[in-house]
């Protein structure tokens, strides 16, 4: 059983772990900003779908992966926008409308697909790259410096969330909007402008999530390629307790777990695969199991809030 | 401000709607909404397939064949005498059971329920609709009803050849096999692959991993990852996800196999062979079979014997000649009988 577990096969699953949470990240980070000032987005994954598309379309038409990326983002903030307008202006039930823009992703980017591609192919993407000198680190250089180029950018988008939630003046109305907004309202802070950015900066990081996926990771598009990864992602704003660091640290169990059931399978250990492919999901249950006496969600969040004029 | 927001969300509805129905391609000569443009003679009514999956048509996997088929036929057959109409994407049961029930209400001949987790919801319609022939795929069972046909595949048989063809083809004497959900033709194939491989050198190691799902590319991707990791330089997998598993191989120049459909064209240089459900005979059978007026009551399978799966070579990879003949001498045992793959039906 030594030799099962070596130095190695350690390595190779936390690499795996750190690509897996890519696309978690970008997305739990932008859904966090959003449901830090109130609003709960659940069409992170429709707006993941329409970013992916987007940014393989972009690749697959002219091999421009800026361009792709760039496209996803815009995408990706066009429809935060229309969630925002949906829930903040109209003031709709923000989990019902939620659903709708999932599905009018899901919908509108096999649509788009099958008129414009309908050939599951693949394109060159965003390369690895390593990293100068650090990449030559034993053991942390093949795991961390040894990356796609986007999953860099996810990782680094951690602590500049956690400074611009925790130490900007732009944080704290974001946190007072999510907290009370009828007190920030008296304060001169505009509930509906903050919303609006939170909400759109989350569609933007969702669009590139989705991008992370079809032009970097996996560098193919097909229907519902995302197959409910931003799902997952909201369920880790919760598990990471609305806290940039902490949801990293949960997307990095799940995808470790993840991994981990992977090589469990490959190397024969008698578990049914039945069984260890609930393992992550268990694993997130029992954790916002236990953290749901210490974890307070920002106090109104998906609730509407109108201006008593 | 209630009235606007209220008319705004009601149009964001239809509009949601139409995207989602939308999601349906229009290649269909028929949509369900409408009634075909019927011949001016009453002569010739063309017979009217429908076909409900639950993934996407282009999946290059099990819908994907399904849909090929019916389109190579309606090109053999003429519009005037075949034409169908296709609902994909219904992973949920209730809105396949809902398309089901709708295609028989409308005057569809034959309505292809190709999901083995339509089960249930036939058994339900098909004794309201007598006059209309139902079929399950994949499966083996038709409950026994009268206008109930089932298919399935035999995918073992394809399976066992590439077993073979991968045990003569590595060299690291590892292979890996990336399976979606340990069930179905799923299961079916990596078992017969699996036999193979050990019937040609049983000191090859397969290891094997089910992701838990027919969707999830990244999984997929990761599980080859892993896979090679572990030292294979030939792969195998099945379902829609392996779009992620084969972008690694291409990667990683580890070969691959690929089963359901034709999947050369993903990696041409590393891709050996695939094999294809061509269900034309099977479709064929059952639209002979209810003109006649048997509605129902009857098994298919697709098998290497009657043609039903094709091992369909890729000529972008050079295949060694005498590996090749491993395979066909595989092939040719199992079709008259002198091998027993030991797993599934026949």
């Amino acid at each position: 059983m030594d030799d099962l577990l070596t130095g190695s096969v350690l390595i190779g699953l936390l690499a795996s772990a750190i690509r897996l949470a890519t696309p978690y990240l970008y997305a739990a980070i932008g859904e966090t900003f959003g449901q830090r000032s109130g609003v709960l987005n659940l069409g992170v994954d429709g707006i993941m779908l329409m970013g992916a598309f987007s940014a393989f379309y972009v690749v697959f038409k002219t091999g421009d992966l800026v361009g792709g990326l760039l496209l996803a983002a815009l995408v990706g903030l066009l429809m935060g926008l229309m969630m925002a307008f949906i829930s903040v202006t109209l003031n709709a039930q923000q989990g019902i409308s939620g659903i709708g823009v999932y599905l009018f992703g899901l919908g509108m980017s096999d649509l788009l697909f099958q008129k414009l591609i309908n050939n599951v192919q693949t394109v060159s993407g965003f390369p690895v790259a390593p990293i100068p000198i650090l990449s030559k680190i034993p053991v942390l250089g093949p795991i961390l410096f040894t990356q796609n180029v986007l999953v860099y950018g996810a990782y680094l988008l951690v602590p500049i969330a956690w400074f611009i939630l925790n130490k900007t003046t732009l944080g704290l109305k974001i946190r007072a909007v999510g907290e009370n907004p009828e007190a920030a309202d008296t304060l001169g802070v505009s509930v509906s402008k903050v919303r609006y950015f939170t909400v759109s900066l989350g569609g933007l990081l969702s669009g590139i999530a989705g991008a992370s996926l079809s032009i970097a990771l996996l560098n193919v598009f097909q229907y519902n390629l995302t197959n409910g990864l931003g799902f997952i992602a909201i369920a880790l704003v919760y598990f990471g307790g609305w806290r940039p660091t902490w949801v990293l640290l949960g997307s990095l169990i799940f995808s470790f777990v993840n991994a981990l059931q992977i090589w469990v399978q490959v190397v024969g250990l008698p578990i049914p695969s039945d069984v260890a492919v609930m393992t992550p999901y268990i694993l997130t249950i029992v954790v916002l199991v236990l953290s749901a006496q210490r974890v307070r969600p920002p106090s109104a969040l998906s609730k509407a809030y109108e201006r008593l004029e | 401000m209630k009235k606007v927001s209220f008319i705004v969300v009601l149009l964001l509805l239809v509009a949601l709607l139409g995207t989602a129905c939308a999601a349906k391609p229009p290649a269909a000569p028929a949509a369900p909404a409408e009634q075909p443009a019927a011949p001016a003679e009453k002569a010739a009514e063309p017979f009217k397939v429908a076909l409900v999956t639950p993934s996407a048509i282009n999946d290059l996997a099990f819908s994907q064949s399904m849909y090929d088929t019916l389109v190579k036929m309606q090109s053999q057959m003429g519009s005037d005498k075949f034409q169908f109409a296709v609902s994909d994407s219904m992973f949920v049961v209730d809105d396949a059971a809902a398309a089901i029930r709708d295609y028989a209400s409308q005057g569809y001949n034959l309505i292809l329920a190709h999901g083995s987790q339509y089960g249930s919801a036939l058994k339900e319609i098909a004794p309201d609709f007598p006059k209309v022939s139902f079929a399950w795929g994949t499966a083996g069972d038709n409950f026994g009803i009268p206008n109930v046909f089932a298919y399935e595949a035999f995918s073992q048989e394809g399976g066992y050849v590439f077993g073979v063809l991968a045990a003569a083809l590595t060299k690291s004497d590892v292979i890996g096999v990336v399976g979606p959900v340990e069930v179905g033709d799923a299961k079916l194939y990596v078992d017969g692959f699996l036999s193979g491989v050990k019937a040609s050198n049983p000191a090859i190691t397969v290891n094997v991993n089910y992701t838990g799902s027919f969707g999830d590319v990244a999984l997929a991707s990761e599980a080859a990852q892993t896979h090679i990791g572990a030292g294979a330089d030939v792969m195998t997998g099945s379902a829609q996800m392996v779009v992620g598993a084969v972008g690694v191989a291409k990667e990683k120049g580890v070969l691959w196999f690929g089963t359901q459909a034709d999947q050369s064209s993903l990696a041409p240089k590393i891709v050996v062979a695939s094999q294809v459900y061509d269900w034309e005979n099977v479709v064929t059978t059952m639209i002979e079979l209810n003109q006649a007026g048997t509605m129902g009551g009857q098994n298919f399978a697709l098998s290497l014997k009657n043609g039903g799966l094709v091992l369909a070579y890729n000529p972008g990879y050079e295949l060694p000649a005498d590996v090749k003949a491993l395979g066909d001498a595989a092939a040719k045992g199992i079709i008259d009988g002198t091998i027993t793959i030991g797993v599934g039906g026949e």
